[in-house]
């Protein structure tokens, strides 16, 4: 599904426009990546978490040269599963797998 | 951060009321759970992806008694930030 499909199906639950449905969409992600860019974490009960992970320097290797490069130290958006979702997608009420 | 405070910058950035605005934001995670549910990944362009995964079944072991068990084939969810995403968080560091 994406994006578009998502604020279509969302429109249809709502009584907003495709087009409004699409700007509240964007606007939903928008203050989630802007909430990590500050360094904070999103909380949304049944759904998941939003947090940044941060990784340290690390030493790599180019593959195609072998010469060692510094790697250095990143952030990483990261996600994980509520509990509620994470038992819904394994279908621990009724499974329905094709 | 949390679904109050994202309901929040929806009503004070869309000419909605407050209920419209929380009626908008619960209904698209509800419609992102249901489709996920249903085994279908959902992609949100420059934003990232949510994928599901098959684990297949697997020992552990528990780590105070060293007990083996059975950890049984489940699926899981897991989240690929997109590049932008990645890209903006690490901007200004």
């Amino acid at each position: 599904m994406t994006k578009a499909e998502l604020a279509e199906q969302v429109s249809e639950k709502i009584s907003l426009t495709k087009k409004e449905t699409e700007q509240i969409v964007s606007i939903i992600f928008g203050s989630i990546t802007n909430a990590l860019n500050r360094g904070d974490k999103v909380e949304l009960r049944g759904f998941g978490s939003f947090r940044i992970r941060h990784r340290g320097s690390r030493e790599g290797r180019n593959p195609k040269t072998g010469m060692k490069v510094k790697v250095p130290p990143k952030k990483v958006p990261f996600f994980r599963a509520g509990k509620e979702l994470k038992e819904m997608i394994n279908n621990k009420k009724g499974s329905q797998e094709s | 951060m949390v679904k109050d405070d994202i309901i929040d910058i929806v009503y004070e950035r869309v000419g909605f009321t407050r209920n419209e605005a929380d009626a908008a934001v619960e209904a698209m995670f509800e419609t992102i759970k249901e489709r996920l549910t249903s085994g279908e990944e959902v992609n949100i362009t420059s934003f990232g992806k949510f994928r599901l995964r098959n684990k297949k079944e697997r020992v552990g072991r528990n780590p105070k008694t060293g007990k083996e068990y059975s950890i049984k084939a489940r699926r899981v969810l897991t989240f690929k930030p997109s590049k932008e995403l990645r890209e903006i968080v690490n901007k200004g560091s």
